[in-house]
Formats: C-alpha cells, sequence, structure tokens
C-alpha cells in the first residue's frame, strides 16, 4: 500500500513526492487521497521528498490545481513527470 | 477510539480551568522587564514575561496591548500574577482587569521607588503567590474546559497533506464535546480567502472575515515595496517543496477540517458566543499569532510543523506535530507526535487524529511539551503601528 506520489484531488495536476526522492526514469505509484484510488507515472527529473511532480503536460498560462483549488499559473512550460516549483510556477496574488 | 471525557486541570475562579499553574511576573512596558525579571529570580516557581512595548502607545494599538497584557494574566493557565510598571495608572489598569478573574494579583509601580524597592516589595507578594499557588491540585475538569488554539509553522506539502488534516480530525472529533478552538494567521489564508469565507456559520460570521482579510490585504498592498516573495512562502517553506502563498494557504486551511467558524476575533479577543471554532486575526508569525491566542484564553495549542518549527509559549504549552519523516527523525526533540506514517500510508487519517487527541490530553494532564522542556518561552507582543 505503500506510494511514491500523494495526489490530493482527481482534478489536480500535481502530485507530491512522499519518499525521501525519485530518481529519473523511476517508475512511480501516485495514490488519489479524494477517493483512494491510484495511478502511476514515469518521472523526468529527480525530485526531493515534498515537492510536486507534474502529471500532465502544462503551458505557459496554465492554471495548477491542487486540493482541487488554483494554487497558481505555469510561467515556463512544463511536461509531465518534470518537477513543478519556483522554476516554472509563480503565484497569482501581488 | 473513546475519547476521554475529561482531563485533570487546574479550577480558577472564574469557572475556566489551566492546564498549567504559573505564577507569572508581567511588565507593563520593556523599561520594567529588569525589574520583573529580578522578581523571577529570586522567587522560584515564577516566570518573568519580558517584552519589547508599552510605552507612548496610543489609539487601536494601545487598546491591543491593554487586552494582551490582561488577556495574558487572566489566561486560566495562570494561578497568580504580579504586574510592574514604571508609572501607576497603566500598571493599575491591567491589575483592574485581570482582577475581574477573582485571581490573586498585585500590582507595583517603579516610579518614586527605584528597581530595588520595587523588587523587594514585588518579590515578598510574588513568594506569597508561588507558595499559594503550589499548594493548588489537578482536579477532573470536563473536556469542555479545553480551549484548544491552532497554528502551524515551517510548514511544507507534508503539512497540507498530513499534519494539518491531523489537526483537522481532531477538530472534528472534539467539537461535539463543547471545546472551543482558534484558528487565525489572516495573511496564510490568502488564495484561500474565498473558500475559507464560506466556512462561516452565519452571514455575518463570512463577512466579517472577508472585511478582516480584505483590511489585512490593503495593508500589505500599500506598505509593499514589491510582492511578499521573500517571506511568503519562506525559504524554508520553498525549500519544502511549496510553491505559492495560494498553496500555503490551502495547506494551512486544513486545520479545520470540515468546521464552521461561529465568530471573528479581534487579536487577543476573548470569545464570547459559547464553544466552537473562530477565527482570530492575527499575524502568521508563530510567537505573535500564539501570544495573542494565549491572551485570548486558550489553555493548550496544538502547532502542526513540516520543516521544523520550534516555537513554545511561557503560559500556553505548545504541542507540536509533524507528518515529515526527516523533521521526525533529524529534530526528533521539537515532536511531540509523530504522524509521519500517514504518507507512507501505514496510519490513516483518523488514527493519527487520535493519536493527536491522546497526546493533547497528555499534555493537558501535565506532560511537558517539548517546547517546554526545552525552555521555551517566545512572548511577543503584536504592535499595529509606530508609536507617537
Amino acid at each position: 500500500m505503500a506510494t511514491d506520489i500523494i495526489i490530493h484531488d482527481k482534478k489536480d495536476n500535481v502530485g507530491v513526492v512522499v519518499i525521501e526522492k525519485i530518481t529519473p526514469k523511476q517508475d512511480c505509484k501516485c495514490w488519489i487521497m479524494e477517493d483512494d484510488s491510484s495511478t502511476d507515472i514515469q518521472s523526468t527529473d529527480e525530485i526531493p521528498l515534498g515537492h510536486k511532480i507534474a502529471m500532465v503536460d502544462l503551458k505557459e498560462g496554465d492554471t495548477i490545481l491542487k486540493y482541487g483549488h488554483d494554487i497558481g499559473k505555469v510561467v515556463k512550460s512544463i511536461k509531465k513527470g518534470e518537477h513543478v516549483h519556483v522554476h516554472n510556477v509563480k503565484t497569482k496574488k501581488w | 477510539m473513546e475519547i476521554p471525557k475529561s482531563f485533570l486541570g487546574y479550577k480558577r475562579e472564574n469557572g475556566r480551568a489551566g492546564t498549567r499553574n504559573h505564577v507569572i511576573i508581567l511588565p507593563v512596558d520593556d523599561i520594567s522587564n529588569a525589574c520583573a525579571e529580578a522578581v523571577a529570580n529570586n522567587i522560584k516557581g515564577t516566570i518573568a514575561l519580558p517584552h519589547s512595548y508599552g510605552r507612548l502607545q496610543f489609539g487601536a494599538d494601545l487598546e491591543l496591548h491593554f487586552r494582551t497584557m490582561i488577556g495574558t494574566g487572566s489566561n486560566p493557565n495562570v494561578a497568580a500574577v504580579i504586574v510592574i510598571g514604571i508609572e501607576p495608572k497603566w500598571t493599575k489598569r491591567i491589575v483592574d482587569g485581570i482582577a475581574k478573574t477573582g485571581k490573586p494579583v498585585e500590582g507595583f509601580h517603579i516610579e518614586r521607588t527605584g528597581d530595588i524597592g520595587t523588587v523587594m516589595k514585588a518579590s515578598k507578594k510574588a513568594q506569597e503567590f508561588s507558595q499559594w499557588a503550589s499548594e493548588k491540585q489537578r482536579e477532573e475538569c470536563p473536556m469542555s474546559d479545553l480551549w484548544i488554539s491552532v497554528k502551524c509553522g515551517e510548514s511544507d506539502t507534508t503539512s497540507g497533506l498530513a499534519s494539518n488534516p491531523t489537526v483537522g480530525n481532531l477538530m472534528e472529533k472534539l467539537e461535539p464535546m463543547g471545546v472551543h478552538l482558534c484558528f487565525g494567521e489572516t495573511s496564510e489564508l490568502t488564495g484561500a480567502e474565498q473558500v475559507c469565507a464560506t466556512r462561516g456559520a452565519t452571514k455575518e460570521a463570512s463577512e466579517k472575515f472577508m472585511k478582516t482579510w480584505n483590511d489585512y490585504n490593503d495593508f500589505i498592498l500599500k506598505e509593499a515595496t514589491d510582492d511578499l516573495s521573500e517571506s511568503q512562502p519562506t525559504a524554508g517553506n520553498i525549500a519544502g517543496g511549496l510553491t505559492t502563498i495560494e498553496e500555503k494557504a490551502f495547506g494551512n486551511f486544513q486545520k479545520i477540517g470540515n468546521l464552521k467558524f461561529i465568530d471573528v476575533l479581534e487579536p487577543a479577543e476573548q470569545p464570547e458566543k459559547g464553544p466552537g471554532l473562530y477565527f482570530m486575526d492575527t499575524s502568521s508569525a508563530a510567537a505573535e499569532c500564539i501570544t495573542l491566542q494565549a491572551a485570548g484564553g486558550f489553555n493548550i495549542h496544538l502547532f502542526p510543523t513540516g520543516q521544523g518549527n520550534i516555537v513554545g509559549n511561557p503560559i500556553e504549552p505548545v504541542v507540536k506535530l509533524t507528518a515529515n519523516p526527516l523533521t521526525a527523525k533529524s529534530m526528533s526533540e521539537h515532536v511531540d507526535c509523530d504522524v509521519s506514517k500517514i504518507l507512507s500510508r501505514e496510519m490513516n487519517l483518523s488514527e493519527a487524529g487520535d493519536k493527536l487527541i491522546e497526546t493533547t490530553l497528555r499534555v493537558a494532564n501535565g506532560r511537558l511539551t517539548c517546547a517546554e522542556a526545552l525552555g521555551h518561552k517566545e512572548f511577543v507582543m503584536t504592535k499595529l503601528y509606530r508609536s507617537a
């Protein structure tokens, strides 16, 4: 039942790494909390514990959804499996 | 788990109950700190609460100062209070405010006496209070005597995934038992403010929340030179994987579970609408927030952390929990309740909530928190604007 990535909500386009780190080309197990379902993804980057992975391809201007809610905008296109953080996503506030 | 119906607390004169039995030496102002600390050094079983303000404040800022001072002295975790200020008038105002609880309180002013004479007089009274308080016994108190405040810090994505929802689970289980609950952090609800507003139990509560948040946001827009990207999220938050304030806010918001808040409190204001969840307008800086919540009368605090915040409070025990396995391992001396097994799916949320209830009750019954054992006594007054 252990998982590598947790996704809060079915609508989310990012997941959170919950093991110490995932490495490039790792086949990761993902658990979706909302409906207790599972999915898989292959990582592109090394991503540490607590950091986010893109579950789909995202282009500039797209909205990042986590908890099923808008948490910011994509400022540099992101491919499925890549690390999502301050280098490619910014707040819509301020 | 069957939740216990009672805990062992100190019954106070006004009908409240404390989880601690402190005798505090409360300075009215910055220049009375030395005197207060000298008294606390003389008399065992007392603690001084030094701070940086209390001179030439005015208007709403001065009212907040008095509310925080009087609220701190009135907290049921405090058995008795010595108040020391430079001038008689403000000292008396705080003494009179605390005296309404019926607990022993006495004030001393330094002007025309000097530090040494004041230390001598105040020490005699402090000794009397300390010995009196030392005979107080813990008695069985209903769970509804627990007033629980919450605030998270050094958050990361594990906070939103697990430790904050654990607090939310505890709230859902304890609210029906008549517990008072309080969350705050106006700034760290930015991005989730509209969703938070829908959690008002009444239209009035929702509107009051939006007004509070809008006032805060207007202040940020006026004072910020660029944006808050240096402060929100913090460098620690970013290292832990949080990217934006919105992401932080939705994680923060998990602490209240599925509850609705019945009222919005001013900083350090005492709730008056009975048991249930309250929102208090506070800064998101840990020590400032907890100081205000303690002044609002809350007697035990739950503090989820991701990367490892170490804050404590002199009168309100701060229970730390984390879901980050690295923090639980590398900073174990700061962690009262480890819920990191949620991430590996070896523990579910309800089990984590039960574990937190058990830890909370052990601390309410007298077990020292990690922060207490390590000597954390951060007492930080909130200041609204500069003094006259």
